[in-house]
């Protein structure tokens, strides 16, 4: 569904990313662990061109994005992003962050954007703070409401740029609760996370990454049980 | 005490011009604002791109204006660009309404510069994400946003003007300050007409400012009485 081939991005002399190749399959969910500055952030910013790839290619079923002629716009709308600092909308209620893309985009009416949001709210479990400002929730509702935000514009894929990490301790399992249940529903996902209880549990492949390479991936009984490279094991000592 | 031995009845012997002198003054600002907003704005939105024939002429313009007296530019507008121009002078409230129109410009382009780039850029990021066009991210996302902040430094700026507004007396425009001269020039008395003149600014400077506190407060994200109350039923279904 998304395939990635010698991916290469830099920023001014700092080579970020040194080449990566890989394939997400349709309904599948990739985790990205690493330590910081290893360049997963930048990778998944490159799926949605929020950063520009300096080289190689990226496919979204069988579309090449990163093409001048693509309409960047378009491939957005199909993929979901959420993001480390929650990024909603502070001048619009929680109604109106989640309504304002697909009236905007997809051309929805008011009342059926309005169901809509009212059905993402009541699933991320919400409903009740639809009139609510941002300011007004707390971390976790806030990062709730990004995420059923972005789902508003049913995307192929959706992805999480360490999406528990501005969090408090105690609210983290009410987003990762959430995400898995998008997990068991079929959400195709990439989620770059620190949280490697929840990669253990829901990746169906784990993604080490670290100098701007991926070190080694596989099913998170791999990665975490039997790691074959000496960095994995390095990183895993740390943090398990 | 000469002080003490005010004569207000002077004051209102040359009501007339005060009255006349307020109206000019009110033009002259309101008209400058309204200009160097449009104008600013445009500006402002030039000196954000990253497009250099875009920026480089709005930062030269931007630091010209901001860099030399407003006084001085107003000698030169009426005194040597208008002249040239139309071959003889349009008289002083062209020449000062376009003088305070143009360095007004200058400095609401950097008010609006400095609101847009105070938005995280979190916000751009995440309405892109979702789709949006450049265009439509700064409409729906950051103007609103970033037109909040803008208020209070723009209400300062019209405070300014209104107050610079004064040195377009210079081209002998008759309004509040010129009438205050006309009367010392009569009666050899300083301090009743001066002071009236600055009573008057001072009136109308903070008139202006409960404006803008006005405006601020119906801007904020709390208020908003509409939201509130519509649709609460629909939450608990």
């Amino acid at each position: 569904m998304i395939k990635i081939e010698n991916l290469h991005k830099s920023f001014g002399s700092l080579d970020v990313l040194k080449g990566i190749d890989y394939e997400i399959r349709e309904k599948e969910v990739v985790c990205v662990i690493g330590p910081s500055g290893s360049g997963k952030s930048t990778f998944l910013r490159c799926i949605n061109l929020l950063e520009e790839a300096t080289d190689g290619a990226i496919y979204i079923d069988g579309v090449k994005i990163n093409d001048p002629n693509t309409d960047i716009n378009k491939i957005r709308t199909e993929v979901g992003m959420v993001f480390q600092q929650f990024n909603l909308f502070p001048h619009m209620t929680v109604l109106e962050n989640i309504t304002m893309a697909p009236k905007l985009i997809r051309k929805m009416n008011k009342k059926d954007a309005e169901n809509l949001a009212f059905e993402l709210l009541q699933k991320v479990g919400l409903r009740e703070k639809a009139y609510n400002y941002p300011q007004q929730l707390s971390g976790g509702q806030q990062q709730r409401v990004a995420i059923a935000r972005a789902l508003a514009m049913k995307p192929k894929v959706m992805l999480f740029d360490e999406p528990t990490s501005a969090l408090d301790p105690e609210m983290v399992t009410e987003v990762l609760d959430v995400m898995k249940q998008l997990a068991v529903e079929g959400m195709t996902m990439v989620v770059v996370t620190h949280e490697m209880g929840f990669a253990r549990e829901v990746a169906d492949r784990v993604i080490f990454m670290d100098g701007g390479v991926i070190v080694e991936e596989g099913p998170p009984e791999q990665i975490f049980g039997n790691p074959k490279h000496e960095r994995t094991k390095a990183f895993l000592s740390k943090v398990l | 005490m000469e002080i003490l031995d005010f004569r207000w009845d002077i004051i209102w012997n040359y009501r007339e011009y005060f009255i006349r002198g307020i109206w000019v003054t009110l033009i002259l600002t309101i008209c400058g604002f309204l200009g160097g907003f449009i104008f600013g704005v445009f500006l402002g939105l030039g000196k954000n791109s990253k497009r250099k024939w875009l920026y480089w002429p709005c930062k030269l313009y931007i630091d010209l204006f901001r860099g030399t007296p407003l006084l001085v530019q107003i000698f030169i507008i009426h005194l040597a660009v208008i002249p040239s121009i139309f071959g003889h002078s349009l008289g002083f409230m062209v020449s000062g309404i376009a003088a305070l129109i143009l360095n007004c410009a200058a400095y609401v382009a950097e008010i609006i510069r400095a609101g847009i780039q105070s938005i995280d850029k979190g916000q751009m990021e995440a309405a892109r994400s979702l789709g949006l066009n450049h265009f439509q991210a700064m409409r729906k996302v950051i103007l609103p946003q970033a037109f909040r902040r803008m208020i209070p430094p723009l209400g300062n700026e019209f405070i300014t003007l209104l107050k610079d507004s004064s040195l377009v007396t210079v081209i002998a425009a008759n309004d509040i300050l010129y009438a205050a001269k006309v009367v010392s020039g009569t009666y050899f008395r300083f301090w009743e007409p001066y002071l009236a003149a600055a009573a008057l600014y001072l009136i109308l400077t903070f008139i202006v400012s409960k404006i803008v506190s006005f405006i601020e407060k119906r801007f904020s994200v709390e208020y908003n009485p509409r939201k509130d109350k519509k649709d609460e039923g629909r939450v608990a279904a």
